[in-house]
């Protein structure tokens, strides 16, 4: 089933490549991978809940080119308060006007990444040396098609003080929009900084966006790292995350999912330096009929490190909730300690959620931990509450906040989690 | 205040109550006591609108208005409340935020005005004393965990932060060493005036000590089939429930 839209989407890609010339031997390499593995039918285990190949042949035609939006304000899609550096894609492509650097030239450098690898010998180095275009055909489309990025770098022992907005908003009210973006983030040894990325889509239109980003956090630096995906538009999209890490890097992440057609993200952390701590953590609140899928990879390659991840979800109406967590512990990672724990909460007879703990622990000694639950509210928990008094609406809006906001506590920034806090608390109608 | 009159109630097929009759007034305590499995807990539950179990009979008045009709915040909000045998832990929802809610949920029902943080805190620490609580317990995940003695001193707090008008008390002395028990009972003593009324469900004379019961009604097999003053739950302690079961019995 495979093959149509791997052939068409082929042809495509080559059109479009005349003109992106970035990285041609790359594109080449990866355009090959993608034809040899194909976009992956439901017969794949790792895509099975997850049809994003169907949904693209049914829903795009890969003939148009994708329009130009007359966007002329992003207010509506910043976060209140938050006083950043801001990038701003929209429908694949950056958009100066809108964006803006604050922070020093000495604290942060962010470039257009076709400009960077033209100019930059450190974006050069670590470009595409993360992803796995040979696995992964949408990371291997990303390679070969990507028409835009973005290049953050960080130099050594910097604080960032202000943290870096990355919109990227599609505006399909005109026509349908497909877009491949690509980031890369090089964070040097001993560097702090903090990142938001927000998926915003507008219109009625479909949009497909392919995204992938490599993130390399040097040693002992810091990476604080969170992904806001609340699309009212018809979006499908595609992430493909990786996180390097290397010796005493501390990494935080949070991902909330609220709204999309169809959204997967493939997370992925290497750890690949000794005494690294990584929490992840993960939010989905899925109503109506959005389909979220959340695959996890944490890779423990050397000894003494730590890694904890929480996944939590709410699902409603018909939405489809999807969660993979890996754990992989290599021979040498000897004294690692790997947590991992995804729990869900099921609120209507017409959502389902999948879910699926891998471990594979090659080293003998080592602490590791999973737990997964799937289940609908506390009963007894919910008596408590209104024999207080408290309307059962109320009681189950209370409920499903504290479920739901414990995911919130690491989060540093006040301002993003209040942001956070508000978001979850409309969507739960916890406004009491 | 509260009328029971013939009720019965079952879970699944099993029958639990067989008829009760009871009359609660304002100003009075009543203790219901009886052997493990007579009914007890499920008379609580029932009352205060648990839906595991169901009415096949009979009529609950409160203060002229049909309970059994009620939601189980709408008869909170009438003045009913019930400390549990086994309070929930619930992480993530502190007690404050809580007992803040209801508080105010209740107060909207009754059309009176929420109370400001300031009065609410403020009522708060007043409360506090009454049941030597401290309020680091308060700011905490609501009940989790605590000790025993915390869990039951906590509902003793949520019920003078509500001040019912019909307390409901379900084996509050169970899992309590004697200090706690004298403390939650000097709560429940303090909030008693001529215009409430108690309800103390208890296996044990042991809490009866503490909160002196005008009336004392012995369940079995889901009937009160003896009732009268506190000395009858000084003759239960001495003799144990099984003179009651053989007069039952032979009745």
């Amino acid at each position: 089933m495979s093959t149509s839209i791997a052939r068409d989407l082929t042809s495509e890609i080559i059109e479009a490549q005349k003109s992106l010339t970035a990285e041609a031997e790359l594109r080449t390499e990866a355009l090959a991978q993608l034809k040899k593995i194909g976009l992956p039918d439901s017969k794949q285990e790792e895509y099975r809940f997850t049809p994003v190949t169907r949904h693209l042949e049914k829903n795009f035609n890969w003939n148009k080119s994708t329009p130009e939006s007359n966007l002329s304000s992003i207010a509506d899609y910043l976060l209140p308060g938050l006083d950043a550096n801001v990038v701003v894609l929209v429908n694949g492509r950056f958009n100066p006007l809108l964006s803006k650097v604050v922070s020093l030239e000495s604290e942060i450098t962010i470039l257009r990444l076709s400009d960077a690898l033209l100019k930059n010998p450190i974006a050069k180095a670590h470009f595409n040396n993360y992803l796995q275009n040979e696995t992964d055909a949408f990371a291997a489309w990303n390679t070969a098609a990507w028409q835009e990025g973005v290049f953050i770098h960080v130099p050594e022992s910097t604080s960032v003080n202000k943290p870096v907005f990355i919109l990227q908003l599609h505006d399909a009210s005109a026509e349908q929009v497909v877009s491949q973006t690509r980031l890369l983030a090089v964070i040097e040894k001993g560097s702090t900084v903090s990142v938001i990325e927000k998926s915003d889509s507008i219109g009625n239109e479909v949009v497909f966006h392919n995204f992938a980003e490599e993130w390399v956090v040097k040693d002992d630096a810091h990476l604080e790292y969170c992904k806001i995906q609340n699309d009212a538009g018809k979006i499908c999209q595609v992430s493909n995350s990786v996180i390097h890490q290397t010796t005493s890097s501390k990494l935080n992440t949070f991902t909330l999912t609220l709204n999309g057609q169809l959204i997967r993200n493939n997370l992925r952390i290497l750890i690949d330096g000794e005494n690294c701590e990584s929490h992840f953590y993960g939010l989905y609140l899925l109503n109506g009929n959005t389909l979220a899928d959340n695959h996890t990879v944490v890779d423990h390659k050397k000894p003494n490190s730590f890694s904890n991840e929480m996944y939590k979800g709410i699902m409603d109406g018909n939405s489809k909730g999807v969660f993979n967590g890996k754990i992989y512990v290599r021979p040498h990672a000897q004294k690692t300690n790997a947590f991992q724990s995804n729990r869900n909460i099921i609120i209507s007879d017409h959502a389902t959620i999948n879910t699926k703990p891998q471990l594979e622990i090659w080293a003998d000694d080592v602490k590791c931990s999973h737990g997964c639950t799937s289940g609908q509210l506390d009963e007894e928990a919910l008596f408590y509450l209104r024999s207080r008094g408290i309307a059962e609406a109320n009681a189950k809006a209370m409920l499903l906040y504290a479920f739901a906001a414990e995911v919130l506590e690491p989060i540093q920034n006040e301002t993003l989690k209040l942001y956070l806090d508000q978001l979850i608390a409309d969507r739960l109608q916890k406004n009491f | 205040m509260l009328s029971i009159k013939n009720l019965q109630a079952k879970i699944g097929e099993k029958q639990i109550l067989n008829g009760i009759d009871l009359q609660v007034n304002a100003g009075e305590v009543h203790a219901i006591m009886g052997p493990n499995g007579s009914g007890k807990s499920t008379l609580a539950s029932v009352l205060s609108g648990r839906e595991d179990y169901e009415v096949s009979g009979g009529e609950v008045y409160f203060l002229g208005k049909d309970l059994l009709e009620l939601s189980p915040e709408d008869r909170a909000r009438e003045g009913i409340f019930m400390a549990f045998q086994y309070p929930v832990e619930i992480p993530g929802v502190s007690t404050i935020n809580f007992m803040k809610t209801a508080l105010n949920q209740i107060r909207e029902y009754r059309g009176q005005q929420a109370l400001d943080a300031v009065s609410f805190l403020q009522l708060m620490k007043e409360k506090m004393k009454l049941v030597e609580i401290d309020q680091s317990l308060l700011n905490r995940s609501l009940n989790e965990g605590f000790s025993g003695g915390e869990k039951k001193r906590n509902e003793i707090f949520q019920m003078a932060m509500l001040e019912p008008k019909l307390a409901i008390l379900d084996e509050t002395d169970s899992g309590l060493d004697i200090d706690a028990l004298r403390i939650v009972a000097n709560g429940v003593n303090k909030l008693r005036t001529k215009n409430n009324a108690t309800i103390v469900v208890t296996h044990y004379q042991r809490l009866l000590d503490y909160i002196v019961p005008d009336y004392v009604h012995v369940l079995y097999k889901g009937k009160i089939v003896k009732s009268g003053s506190k000395e009858l739950a000084l003759e239960l302690e001495a003799k144990g429930y099984d003179w009651i079961k053989s007069e039952a019995t032979v009745a």
